[in-house]
């Protein structure tokens, strides 16, 4: 590289030897120069109060200098306001929110829930008159929306069913000096901050979440009013013991203590001031316009509430909580920390010993498709691998034709199949032989059980079609939507989990309003992402795989790369009218009518009917045999209700129960027999590769509860591509 | 054989080794041109990565043998693409096969081999060629000797991205200043590497950036014209911004800041435009964490002084930055003392970088403090500032004292602006004494010995900025330390600059009657031979102006009027000067009279009467109807003295 800057060009030489023709030097230089305004001086009148002393209780003085919050005072009088600063004072926050209730919703926060109203009337009525720009209710919404758009893209890994974002400053905690206004975003004072002691604050609604990794917000001054001892920070969460703040007077920082330390510039009227908390590594740092100044405290404790505190009169600030685009880069910096920490676990040590590694990987991927029943590919896999099956060749052809005939409705032969090749197996788990029962009893009204087909001789239903495609990590017989399942089974919980599932995800069509609430990134793990990330370990194991697929029968693998192709989440629904030459080769045979036909009970057949009403009869005796044997079963029984109720429906399909009949909800059932053989084969019921991927999940949401930041930046998702 | 000694098996082995490398060298005679061709392979697999190797066959003859087949007609263009290859194997070595292989002419050789239509031949002579570039001891000018290369060069950017890397990576070694910049320029370099930005490859992206840096540099022309260019639909300076996001390599950031750097300083970006002030400036001050590399936090230190130097407001957000003035404090610190027990190499590595660092860092502090007050105060007060100037001053590193003594100079002029400013001595004394009590004085005097011009005018500069309005004590420290001899030979430096601020020194040495009287009471008479001698000598209008001032405030003198009234010579030199065609010389020579007929002062009547008899008074009427009006009122002012 060449040369390095050249010397400082002398700039001001001009002005160093009085250059203009001097006058004689014995007339003192004339200077008309303007001494600039001194710099704050602060000592006098600092907030640093005396600790510890005064009325009001422990040192509101230090308090105050640091933010150091306590306990909300009481509301303010509804009717004897203080005199009122500018923006006139909300009406008190108990009005809005019913008292001793939990902090009333922000804003439009609360999500879709009261049709069409506005809520927060009275917050917004009672600022509207001193709001700059109108409030509108599309105004207002548009900014919720934006703001849940820019909450979703900073902090995707947050789960605010579990940890609320803070959207605005809670009305509720904070001091009757403060007023707020413009949908609880500006901070007015309104005491008359006289002494250090009527400092005054508030903080946000929630605390941050840990799993945010990084957060950010942004204070604007509005007007530094009289004197300008506005600070900027963090409380924790007992108000007393933990705040830290950034002074706009002096610059100073202040940590839990009335004595400040020279942070940074000082602020006033016209200046953006942003905090920034890494949970990481729990530091924090600030922006004054869009500049980063340094860290200012570390070793910050948990569950920090983003907080104002204000102590002369006319002092106001307006919050930005992402309802705005930031001055400062915040997404930048987040991006370092994104790659630092994706670099940590790329680099994360792994198997000393050579091979050890590569094997377990090996193991994994191979038991995973034994455990969905992918034999050709199992097998091709373990040969070019070197690695020997645990379970037999036939073994494994059972289960999967026992899952076929779950899959296709047919629950009486997979019954039968199940009672024939697994003699004991239904005898020692009367529990799911009842679910079983229960299912065929769906499937009898459903017009899909084999006893009914025979009996009604109408085709089946579109449903029918339901191809029989294990989808991977998820057990095949899941529906997309209930990857929480996964959750479930790695915590240890067992098969009920299934029927938890089986509850709450009952909507076989995946809803839009279930992704949006908790099953969001669940849908792409088990049915986009995770297809091609197995297909791509096929390929690249072996070439061979594709040919032997391709000559082989076997019908999952050829569903399987089907699905692949396919990029909307019910691709093997759509990919259904693909299987018809496949389906013949199958050894278990299937007819297919894709036409759609007017649903009737039981196919419309009177016997088909009669034989559904005596199942259903022998079904309710099972139940109470079983109640008698082994107790009482709340989940037998409401099962067995959720199926009764569908004879209630003159059209069972789209009644309100109707979605028992969806072909998805034969997926939990599949998934629980075929767990249940491979235990009695002595072979794990999860294959450990979703077990693992479930494990990682949890850790990640254990990481997040226990306030470890880096999990942030470390979904699992990121590394199923 | 067990007992055989020692000694005859080490030689043994050691004639084995030349005998094996003799025999690799015999084997690119073969007649059989196959056998040639597989004696190259074998040459190849035999010298990567051994060093010893390379010296051997270098030292056996191998270079010419090898660029003869590689020149070779007849040659086939699998033989000539290996022997390329061997030859760049060679170069990897030490610096002295470099020097060998230039020795060899390899350089026409290899740019002859450019000319081949086989790529794969062409990506290994420019691989080779890339190599002995990027080596300190080849002359860049090797590219330029001959017109048709570099257009040549330019074509083969398209071919392959092994030729964008090398040849991208060619330029940017042998782009140094103005006349290199320019005809890349005018070969097209500009958009022919444009659109390498966006490369898949992140080697010739990076190479692509480096050599935009280096055309940039203080060019003002290539600067304008990558502001405007464009790739896939964005402009330059938008892909430069993306290059310094924080997840990129730290490498790259800080290559695309210097591009933004030297864009800015060549005036094509404002320095108001938020890719400086939000994107580059803050880039820059990571680069100078504790996180980074030694060499980062050089480089980066350094760009971000050049970029920040003649703008007050991005020295301002500079210092707010990152708390980047306590950060650099710790770029003193190295060698550490924890280094030095626990790990010698670290030790070893500090220390390399030790005097880089305090260079840098230098010149960080000299740029942010060159403007503001505040700034300035802040550097000042950061722990061991002073201590450390004074003992970069005598380093032993040019570089270090160089910059130490910029930084000196950047911080003295807050000595003199607050002082001019507000008159007020509390303020400025605080900044003042550290500075003094650390000894700079004698440093700075010796500083204008040296035989660097930079140091010499940095080193007076500094001792100007110090006199100026200094007590008495301060002046008498700095004339008794320079030594007059020093002083007079400073006078007649050939450095324009250093008689400037040697002149400037003098006159503010010269201040205050008290002090006039003194300093003359010693010094009075080499000082008025000085003056003589420069305002006899072959001078600009600046110099002798200058020296008439100096004249001027002898003249205010009490005792130190007569040195002047008794020097026939001088009055007629300001008599001279008073109708000299220039006004700004008029002016200085009106202020001498002045001061000499003042009526107050003892002696004014004999004076003005000695003034008048050489025909002072014919010229100031004269001057009294000047069409410059400042001339004129003076002129007017004076004649008022003799009237009263």
């Amino acid at each position: 590289m060449s040369g390095q800057p050249p010397p400082p060009p002398p700039q001001q030489q001009q002005q160093q030897q009085q250059l203009s023709p001097p006058p004689p030097a014995a007339l003192a230089p004339v200077s008309g120069v303007v001494l600039p305004a001194p710099p704050a001086v602060s000592a006098g009148s600092s907030p640093a109060g005396s600790p510890g002393g005064g009325a009001g209780g422990e040192g509101l003085g230090a308090a105050a200098a640091a933010l150091l919050l306590h306990p909300p005072p009481p509301p303010p009088p509804a009717t004897a306001a203080p005199p009122p600063p500018p923006p006139p004072p909300p009406p008190p926050a108990s009005a809005a929110a019913p008292a001793s209730g939990p902090p009333a919703p922000p804003g439009l926060a609360a999500g879709p829930g009261p049709a069409g109203g506005a809520p927060t009337p009275a917050l917004v009525a009672g600022s509207s008159a001193a709001a700059p720009f109108p409030h509108g209710d599309s105004a207002l919404n548009e900014q919720e929306k934006e703001l849940q758009r820019r909450l979703k893209r900073l902090y995707p890994a947050v789960d605010e069913q579990e940890t609320p974002l803070p959207r605005s400053w809670s009305p509720k905690d904070k001091f009757s000096y403060i007023g707020l206004s413009q949908n609880n975003l500006r901070v007015h004072y309104k005491g008359h901050g006289k002494t250090p002691k009527d400092a005054a604050s508030v903080r946000a609604t929630h605390p941050i979440p840990a799993a945010c990794g990084i957060y950010y917000f942004e204070v604007k001054i509005v007007s530094k009013g009289r004197d300008g001892y506005m600070g900027i920070g963090l409380s924790a969460q007992g108000w007393d013991k933990h705040s830290y703040g950034y002074h706009g007077d002096d610059g100073h920082s202040f940590c839990s203590s009335g004595t400040g330390q020279p942070y940074g510039p000082t602020f006033t009227t016209g200046d953006v001031i942003g905090c920034c908390v890494n949970l990481i590594n729990n530091t924090c740092f600030y922006t004054k316009n869009g500049h980063s100044l340094g860290i200012a405290f570390t070793d910050l404790p948990p569950n920090l509430y983003p907080t104002v505190g204000l102590q002369t009169p006319g002092e106001v600030v307006d919050a930005n909580f992402g309802q705005h685009p930031f001055v400062f880069d915040i997404e930048d910096y987040m991006r370092e920390w994104r790659t630092k920490i994706q670099a940590q676990i790329d680099r994360f040590p792994i198997g000393d010993r050579e091979g050890e590694w590569q094997t377990m990987i090996q193991k994994m991927v191979s038991s995973y498709l034994v455990h969905h029943g992918y034999c050709a590919t199992a097998e091709a896999f373990a040969r070019s691998t070197d690695q020997t099956v645990l379970e037999e060749l036939a073994s494994i052809k059972n289960r999967q034709r026992i899952q076929k005939l779950v899959l296709a409705g047919r629950m009486g032969e997979a019954i039968e199949t199940t009672q024939q090749l697994y003699p004991s197996l239904l005898e020692r788990n009367p529990n799911l032989l009842f679910t079983l029962k229960v299912r065929q009893f769906i499937e009898m009204v459903n017009g899909t059980d084999s006893e009914v087909r025979c009996l009604g001789g109408r085709s089946p239903k579109s449903q029918d079609s339901y191809p029989v495609s294990p989808r991977p990590f998820s057990s095949p017989s899941m529906s997309p939507s209930h990857g929480m399942n996964i959750h479930n089974l790695a915590s240890g919980k067992g098969s009920t989990a299934h029927f938890s599932g089986f509850e709450s995800c009952s909507n076989g069509v995946i809803s839009n309003k279930a992704h949006q609430s908790y099953c969001h990134s669940n849908k792409h793990q088990s049915s986009n992402l995770n297809v091609p990330e197995l297909n791509s370990i096929n390929m690249s194991r072996s070439q061979q795989v594709n040919n032997f697929t391709s000559n082989d029968v076997d019908m999952e693998t050829d569903h399987y790369s089907n699905g692949v192709g396919e990029t909307s989440s019910n691709g093997f629904l759509n990919g259904s009218s693909k299987h018809d030459h496949e389906m013949e080769d199958c050894d278990t045979e299937m007819e297919v009518d894709s036409s759609q036909l007017r649903r009737q009970l039981c196919g419309g057949s009177q016997a088909a009917i009669e034989r559904m009403i005596h199942f259903g009869r022998e079904l309710q005796a099972m139940s109470e045999q079983l109640r008698r044997d082994c107790g009482k079963n709340t989940a037998n029984k409401k099962m067995l209700k959720d199926a009764f109720s569908l004879l209630a429906y003159s059209d069972p399909w789209n009644s309100p129960v109707g979605n028992q009949l969806d072909p998805i909800q034969r997926e939990p059932v599949c998934s629980a027999l075929n767990s249940a053989i491979l235990e009695t084969h002595n072979l794990p019921k999860q294959p450990p590769l979703a077990l693992a991927m479930g494990q990682a999940t949890q850790c990640l949401g254990l990481m997040a509860r226990s306030g470890i930041g880096s999990c942030a930046f470390a979904t699992v998702e990121d590394y199923l591509h | 054989m067990a007992c055989l000694l020692e000694t005859p098996i080490r030689m043994s082995v050691l004639s084995e080794v030349t005998a094996s490398s003799r025999h690799y060298v015999d084997r690119l005679f073969d007649p059989d041109p196959q056998k040639v061709l597989q004696g190259v392979i074998d040459m190849k697999n035999a010298v990567i990565g051994n060093n010893k190797q390379k010296a051997n066959l270098i030292v056996l003859g191998a270079v010419p043998r090898l660029l003869y087949l590689l020149q070779q007609e007849t040659s086939s263009t699998e033989l000539k693409t290996e022997c390329a290859v061997v030859l760049g194997s060679l170069a990897m070595g030490t610096e002295n096969n470099v020097k060998s292989l230039l020795d060899c002419h390899i350089i026409p050789a290899l740019l002859q081999g450019l000319l081949s239509p086989d790529l794969k031949f062409i990506e290994a002579c420019l691989r080779c060629l890339r190599t002995i570039f990027t080596s300190p001891v080849t002359p860049e000018e090797l590219l330029y000797t001959d017109a048709t290369v570099i257009p040549h060069l330019m074509a083969l950017l398209s071919r392959s991205r092994y030729t964008q890397e090398y040849i991208c990576q060619i330029f940017s070694h042998c782009c140094k200043g103005p006349d290199h910049q320019t005809i890349l320029f005018n070969h097209g370099a500009v958009q022919n590497i444009a659109h390498l930005l966006t490369s898949l490859s992140y080697k010739v992206r990076m190479q692509a950036l480096k050599c935009f840096s280096v055309l940039a540099f203080e060019n003002p022309q290539v600067s304008m014209t990558l502001v405007n260019v464009l790739v896939d639909g964005e402009l330059l300076p938008q892909i430069f911004v993306k290059m310094l996001q924080r997840d990129k390599p730290i490498e790259m950031q800080l290559t695309s800041a210097k591009c933004l750097t030297y864009m800015c300083r060549a005036g094509a970006i404002r320095t108001d435009d938020n890719c400086i002030v939000l994107k580059t400036l803050p880039c820059l001050v990571r680069m100078c964490s504790k996180e980074r590399l030694l060499e980062e936090r050089v480089e980066g230190a350094e760009t971000l002084a050049y970029l920040i130097e003649p703008d007050v407001e991005l020295q301002r957000i500079a210092s707010i930055t990152d708390h980047l003035i306590a950060m650099l404090a710790d770029y003193f610190k190295y060698p550490s003392s924890v280094s030095a027990i626990t790990d010698i190499k670290r030790l070893d590595h500090d220390l390399k970088h030790a005097h880089e660092l305090r260079q840098a860092a230098f010149k960080l502090y000299a740029s942010l403090g060159a403007n503001d007050e505040d700034i300035r105060k802040k550097i000042i007060e950061t722990e061991n500032m002073m201590d450390r100037i004074v003992t970069g001053l005598s380093e032993s590193s040019v570089k270090v004292r160089l910059a130490a003594v910029r930084c000196l100079h950047s911080l003295s002029r807050s000595v003199q602006q607050l002082r001019t400013s507000f008159q007020d001595h509390a303020v400025w004394k605080p900044l003042m004494k550290p500075i003094l009590e650390s000894g700079a004085v004698e440093l700075l005097c010796g500083l204008t010995q040296s035989e660097n011009p930079a140091l010499r005018v940095n080193g007076i500069w500094a001792l100007m900025n110090m006199a100026f309005q200094a007590e008495q004590k301060i002046k008498a420290d700095i004339l008794r330390s320079l030594s007059t001899e020093q002083l007079f030979r400073l006078l007649s430096d050939s450095d324009l600059n250093v008689l400037m601020k040697t002149l400037g020194l003098l006159r503010n040495l010269l201040s205050t009657r008290p002090h006039i009287d003194k300093i003359m009471s010693t010094h009075g008479k080499q000082i008025m031979q000085a003056v003589t001698l420069i305002l006899e000598g072959e001078h600009n209008i600046e110099v002798k102006e200058q020296t008439l001032c100096i004249l001027a405030n002898i003249a205010d003198g009490t005792t130190a009027k007569d040195l002047i009234m008794t020097n026939d010579d001088i009055l007629q030199k300001i008599k001279y000067y008073m109708g000299h065609s220039h006004v700004k010389l008029q002016l200085a020579a009106m202020f001498c009279i002045s001061n000499l007929i003042w009526n107050e002062e003892e002696g004014s009547q004999e004076r003005q009467d000695k003034l008048r008899d050489m025909g002072i008074v014919d010229i100031l009427h004269k001057l009294s109807q000047s069409p410059d009006s400042n001339l004129c009122d003076k002129a007017k002012m004076a004649l008022q003295q003799y009237l009263a």
